[in-house]
């Protein structure tokens, strides 16, 4: 007998939220170190650190994050390592966001104006101290917006774990959905979820930027 | 252990990868340019001087916005046939696109109109070109110019998007895949063989996206042509410095956050 929606349906999902949000830190944590060696060697004067990272920047932009999971999912295993969903969905969404957040820092900081760059080498500051002192530090305000923003894309793309079996907000829905066939009710449940996630970081993302005011300087 | 990469057993299927990727840039193209054409009108909506219909779009933006594309095809899928209206995968997969990108078009061409200056548009009604003469010459294909980039990102990621209609079977590249990896049980090659190609078709839009501009934005064209003359009349000037880094000017850099910033927001 099919049941109805109750309480009890609710608090799983109340409760695989916690696991979104673990998945959502975990791809961003680790995608923000390995973006932060992108954005470096993407910036690089020399040709062979640079070039790479280009190609590297491109194929990962150019493939959907679900063929990235399959891959990352389906490849380790049959090389012997049986990987927790979490451990594989956390590695390829970990690429995904270390190239997309890779890209956006790399325009922040080429944004710095170039006078910035000239001075620091008045001053004889090497080019490491020119990154760390002078040009991070401003980059890092300019690139608060979209690195927010991108945050929200991360949640919005944990959902996709859903299909290697990671019980997340998704997933949970789709676990009830099956056990009481009410498919409307839970996936809208699941979307306000999801909204209530999204939403401040998109409008705290959207008044950082119009506080830069980025577009009229 | 002792695994090897082997695509031999793959090779009577390409005919199959084909008809995927033939039926993902199909989806792609109808999504883009139905999307795009009730973005506009969301944007202009948004715009106007009603207030119910000014927060009815913005409502709709947000609200496709900030949920999960998945959330929303199983929503459209599952949930509406759960209310007594069916729908084939297909159809179902592309109205799914069409609302999503609408809702990102719009905010991006809003954007573009937004960045059109009062001034033009003051002097567009003194010269006494009507509501949609200015709407259409005035501000909507300046703006468009201005934020295609961002708009041809948005049109990459609804491409990749496309693959999340594998969810509810629809029969394009990542559910071939799927469906492939199953009989032939070469998983990993398979999925190695589609991200190829999803990364073809990537190129292949981008330079779709490239072509169109050029041939839409007679002004790029012009200018651009002005630029070369300009350089071949005298040497190009050696810059005093160079830091390596800053190799392209500050104001493509500035160009490149907001773009990205347009796709990831």
């Amino acid at each position: 007998m099919i049941g109805s929606f109750s309480w009890g349906h609710f608090f799983y999902l109340v409760q695989s939220i916690w696991w979104t949000l673990v998945l959502s830190g975990l791809a961003f944590i680790l995608g923000s170190i390995g973006g932060f060696g992108v954005m470096l060697a993407r910036i690089s004067p020399r040709r062979w650190l640079w070039m790479p990272t280009l190609v590297y920047i491109e194929c990962i932009q150019g493939i959907p994050l679900l063929i990235l999971l399959f891959i990352v999912y389906f490849g380790l295993s049959v090389y012997g390592f049986a990987l927790p969903a979490l451990v594989a969905a956390g590695l390829a969404m970990m690429v995904y966001t270390s190239a997309y957040l890779g890209d956006i820092w790399r325009g922040c900081v080429e944004a710095m104006p170039r006078p910035q760059w000239e001075a620091a080498e008045c001053l004889s500051l090497t080019r490491w101290q020119t990154l760390r002192l002078v040009i991070i530090p401003q980059a890092f305000r300019l690139s608060l917006p979209p690195t927010v923003g991108f945050l929200v894309q991360v949640i919005k793309m944990t959902s996709l774990a859903s299909v290697i079996g990671f019980i997340e907000l998704t997933r949970a829905g789709q676990i009830i959905n099956n056990s009481i066939f009410q498919p409307f009710l839970i996936f809208s449940l699941v979307g306000a979820f999801y909204f209530v996630l999204c939403y401040p970081l998109s409008r705290w993302s959207e008044s950082m930027e119009n506080k830069l005011n980025v577009s009229n300087r | 252990m002792g695994f090897s990469l082997n695509f031999a057993p793959l090779a009577p299927y390409w005919p199959v990868f084909l008809t995927g990727a033939w039926l993902t840039l199909k989806m792609t193209t109808v999504a883009i340019v139905v999307g795009v054409s009730i973005g506009t009108l969301i944007a202009f909506l948004k715009r106007g001087s009603n207030r119910a219909i000014s927060k009815a779009c913005s409502a709709y933006i947000e609200a496709v916005r900030n949920t999960p594309f998945l959330v929303q095809i199983f929503l459209l899928y599952f949930g509406l046939a759960s209310l007594g209206i069916h729908m084939p995968t297909f159809a179902a997969a592309v109205l799914a696109m069409i609302i999503n990108i609408a809702a990102y078009a719009a905010e991006i061409i809003r954007a573009g109109l937004e960045s059109v200056p009062k001034g033009q548009i003051e002097a567009a009604e003194c010269l006494g070109l009507s509501r949609w003469r200015i709407a259409w010459h005035v501000m909507l294909q300046p703006s468009i110019e201005r934020v295609y980039p961002a708009l041809t990102s948005q049109f990459l990621l609804m491409m990749q998007a496309s693959a999340m209609a594998s969810q509810i079977s629809a029969e394009e590249l990542t559910a071939i895949a799927n469906t492939v990896q199953s009989d032939t049980f070469r998983s990993l090659e398979t999925y190695i063989v589609v991200a190829f190609m999803y990364l073809a078709l990537s190129i292949l839009v981008k330079l779709l996206a490239w072509g169109f501009g050029e041939y839409l934005f007679k002004r790029r064209r012009i200018i651009r042509r002005a630029a070369m003359e300009a350089a071949r009349r005298r040497p190009p000037a050696t810059p005093p410095f160079q830091p390596g880094v800053a190799a392209t000017a500050a104001a493509t850099g500035v160009n490149t956050t907001n773009t990205t910033n347009g796709s990831a927001s």
